[in-house]
């Protein structure tokens, strides 16, 4: 038995040992800090495991990541999130907002030396919309003129409005001035595709060894729930200022194990970090831990269509009476701002957006107001309000929706009931409106109010909450038309506090990414959007 | 021999069709389908992927046409992975998830066997008792919390290996998972060895080797040890089936690109056809082993015919 202790003692004193997490041997890019490592190979935590590589038919974070290392729009974006001039080198927009004509580079080549025209994009953006091509994303194009019939299948692809003046010159014609238009360039879904090699190989072109790429890397690996290898595109118009010779993106869906192997030096970045652990990770290692805004609403929705959640002034009893401070501070506490508004202030064309009313007030006068609401819709302590409040099921969740029915109930006298569900199940459940409260967040598509705003418009398929105002409707298609950009921002912000007194949906607080990056990744800089290309990181001597 | 090894093969007809039939229908009565996203798809794009999957004919012609695939080695696309098809992403999982569960069976068997007979050869003594505790402690403990804290002392603490990721199977790569998905396995063996092996040494036989001689280490491998291993063999059915659900938890924490991750990721998704073709290919696996373990157990025991 002696042994048996022995063993475990040791165990468990290793265990404690907690200092001994990898570390460089020497300062951090040599004598001058900037001194670069001999090998240039980065290792990224991608979480899930990306589901196609074809950037028409991508749809999640972990596929863009890859893409765009993989391939270049005509617009791409700097490491700050700026929009940069990508394969087109310039462009014109005219007078109505209307016509984009884009400048394609000379130099700019596909990764077996093809040099990218202007048709590969008119193929791309065609393939994109094509409904044969099924991709989930092509709303992306529908500001382009006729893309919502060619997707609902109504017109053939080649009439949407793109087309090659010659090889080194784009037009795209919209249906609306769409001010946010040369940031939806950057998404996939207007990339380029490499017409032979697509028409060769088909649905395989993907696979490493037919992925013909444009950006300042080319496949190499792809093993499947293991990793996506990427490595430098020699023929890239600007291969000379790419440092990073091979990327691994890994896929680590279990965000505890991505920590460990960060932790054993075996991952550069991480995707992201396991909340549980954020205390440990300040403590431990506060100098690779990066926090930054990102933009995103974590709300409640309020099932608008039946009773008791149709009345308005009900729903803006529940808003107040929610801390959100409380939230913020005490249960994400990794820097999330408190929401009293539903679109992040934060985001391009809004000067700075709005808030509700309410916002400079106090909790305590929130509360009275809360509760002076809650008598007027015919609430008491005898006749309470009875809800439910779903969730999809997640420690996150639930611990903000005990905190959320809490707080109802000292507050109001409200009495809510907890339903959590499994995400595919919480989403039919939603879709269905099945619901009174419902957890969701939304993170912006691109960077503009519009993507927040479109959400609540009647026929928006994320409007699940059953908001119908003509009126918010009407501004909205006002905004879609308006060419003036402070014009466009005053009717959003018009619409918005239409929106905020309707309260339809409860804003909560705007999400943060958090992630851990080694010290001698040299390039990163966290973005609104949360995104990077492997071609603006180094990695420095360590 | 023949004749029950074609009765056994035909009899596993049937289990397997139950077990497409309850996969089958159970995936698809799970609320929520692989197209239900946060922001629902347009109608026109739902109806297209629909009809390209065929999810509008009736269930009974779906179900009837994922059979007739299964029967041409054709699991149909994967909805998740939108790349490949199911076939060929079983294809390369399969080979690291043999790999993988293979390298737990063997050691286990190996360090199983060997700490039970020395357990029984030293019976209520410190080696036994340290031996059973060890074994005792590895059988509660579940692999999702070994498999960490294997990770921390031995890729964090002492580096000597890595915390995740397959490397095309190299050794210092599989060292971790394979010890993690043995470690039960290694317990149960041990104690079934010990126990069994402790009956055989008291029996007639073993006493008349004794009497004649014959040193400990030829009466434990000459004699005991077969005896001895038949409630081993037996439980390899069951070892295997613990191994390959313990791999898709195994699987995920170290990063391996194995099929059980498939699994829990289809189930998520609802990847109709990829956690369809991951529970037939497993069933048909298991069906198979337990086969050949009964085979093995004829040879071991003589006592068992088959016929």
């Amino acid at each position: 038995m002696k042994k048996l202790a022995f063993l475990t003692c040791s165990l468990l004193a290793m265990l404690a040992a907690c200092s001994s997490d990898y570390a460089p041997s020497g300062p951090i890019g040599g004598e001058s800090g900037t001194e670069l490592a001999e090998r240039q190979v980065i290792h990224i935590g991608n979480g899930t495991d990306p589901q196609t590589l074809d950037p028409h038919r991508a749809q999640g974070v972990p596929e863009s990541n890859i893409g765009r290392s993989l391939f270049e729009g005509l617009v791409a974006e700097a490491p700050n999130g700026d929009l940069i001039p990508g394969v087109a080198e310039s462009w014109e927009i005219s007078e109505d907002g209307k016509t984009y004509t884009f400048h394609l580079r000379a130099n700019a080549r596909w990764s077996n030396g093809d040099p990218v025209t202007a048709g590969d994009f008119v193929y791309g953006m065609r393939r994109s919309v094509d409904p044969k091509t099924l991709s989930v994303y092509s709303f992306i194009l529908a500001p382009i003129e006729n893309a919502n019939a060619i997707i609902a299948g109504d017109l053939p692809p080649e009439e949407l409005g793109v087309a090659a003046i010659d090889d080194r010159t784009l037009e795209i014609r919209l249906e609306n001035p769409t001010p946010y238009f040369l940031g939806l360039l950057t998404h996939s879904a207007s990339y380029a595709v490499h017409p032979p090699s697509v028409e060769a190989h088909g649905d395989a072109f993907t696979r490493p060894g037919n992925l013909v790429s444009n950006g300042a890397y080319q496949l190499a690996e792809w093993v499947v729930q293991s990793h996506v290898k990427l490595v430098k595109n020699p023929y890239y118009w600007d291969a000379d200022s790419v440092t990073i010779e091979e990327a691994y993106f890994h896929a680590t869906e279990d965000v505890a194990a991505e920590l460990k192997r960060f932790r054993a030096g075996e991952l550069d970045m991480t995707n992201t970090i396991p909340k549980s652990q954020l205390g440990w990770i300040r403590e431990n290692m506060p100098d690779r831990l990066v926090i930054a805004p990102y933009l995103g609403s974590y709300y409640y929705g309020l099932n608008t269509t039946k009773p008791p959640l149709d009345s308005p002034a009900l729903r803006r009893a529940l808003s107040l009476a929610i801390d959100r401070d409380i939230i913020t501070k005490q249960i994400t506490a990794s820097g999330e701002l408190s929401a009293y508004s539903w679109i992040p202030p934060t985001i391009a064309n809004y000067g700075g957006g709005v808030e509700m009313p309410e916002a400079s007030w106090t909790q305590a006068e929130r509360e009275a107001e809360a509760r002076r609401l809650y008598a007027q819709a015919g609430y008491s302590a005898e006749n309470p309000l009875r809800l439910e409040i779903l969730y999809n099921t997640h420690d996150d969740h639930r611990r903000i929706a005990v905190a959320i029915a809490s707080m109802w109930r000292n507050v109001l006298g409200v009495e809510a009931t907890l339903v959590n569900q499994e995400w595919k199940v919480y989403l039919d459940t939603r879709n269905q409106k099945k619901t009174q409260v419902f957890r969701a967040g939304w993170i912006g598509d691109y960077n503009d109010p519009y993507t927040f705003a479109e959400i609540a418009h009647s026929k928006s398929e994320l409007n699940d909450f059953g908001y119908d105002n003509p009126e918010y409707d009407r501004l909205l298609a006002l905004a879609a038309a308006e060419t003036d950009l402070e014009k466009r921002a005053e009717i959003l912000k018009q619409a918005e506090r239409r929106l905020l007194d309707d309260m339809p949906l409860i804003p909560l607080y705007f999400y943060v990414t958090a992630k851990m990056v080694q010290p001698w990744v040299q390039g990163y800089e966290a973005n609104i959007m949360d995104h990077f290309r492997v071609q603006d990181l180094k990695i420095l001597k360590h | 021999m023949l004749r029950y090894s074609l009765r056994r093969l035909v009899s596993a007809i049937p289990t397997l069709f139950v077990l497409i039939a309850v996969a089958f229908f159970m995936m698809r009565a799970a609320p929520g389908g692989p197209f239900d996203l946060e922001r629902s798809l347009p109608p026109e794009i739902e109806a297209n992927l629909r009809a390209a999957y065929r999810l509008d004919d009736p269930l009974w012609l779906q179900f009837a046409r994922y059979l007739g695939g299964i029967l041409r080695g054709d699991f149909g696309p994967s909805f998740q992975y939108r790349d490949f098809t199911v076939t060929e992403l079983i294809a390369t999982g399969f080979p690291v998830s043999l790999r993988l569960g293979a390298s737990a069976i063997l050691l286990a068997l190996v360090i199983g066997v060997t700490a039970g007979s020395i357990a029984a050869l030293k019976q209520n003594r410190v080696t036994d008792h340290v031996v059973m505790t060890v074994s005792m402690t590895g059988i509660s403990i579940p692999n999702f919390v070994m498999a960490p804290i294997l990770i921390l002392v031995f890729a964090i603490h002492l580096r000597w290996l890595p915390a995740g990721g397959w490397g095309d199977g190299a050794l210092r790569n599989m060292v971790l998972p394979v010890i993690a998905l043995a470690l039960p396995q290694i317990a149960y063996i041990a104690r079934l060895t010990r126990g069994s092996m402790i009956e055989v040494l008291r029996s007639n036989f073993i006493r008349t080797a004794k009497a004649q001689g014959l040193s400990t280490t030829a009466i434990l491998l000459k004699h005991a040890l077969k005896p001895a291993l038949l409630p081993v063999v037996s439980y390899l059915g069951p070892a295997t089936a613990a191994v390959i659900t313990g791999s898709v938890v195994i699987e995920q924490i170290f990063g391996v690109p194995g099929i059980g991750r498939f699994f829990v990721q289809g189930a998520l998704n609802r990847d109709y056809t990829l956690v369809m073709g991951v529970v037939v290919f497993y069933g048909m696996l298991i069906i198979a082993f337990n086969f050949l373990v009964d085979l093995a157990y004829a040879w071991l025991d003589p006592k068992v015919k088959y016929s």
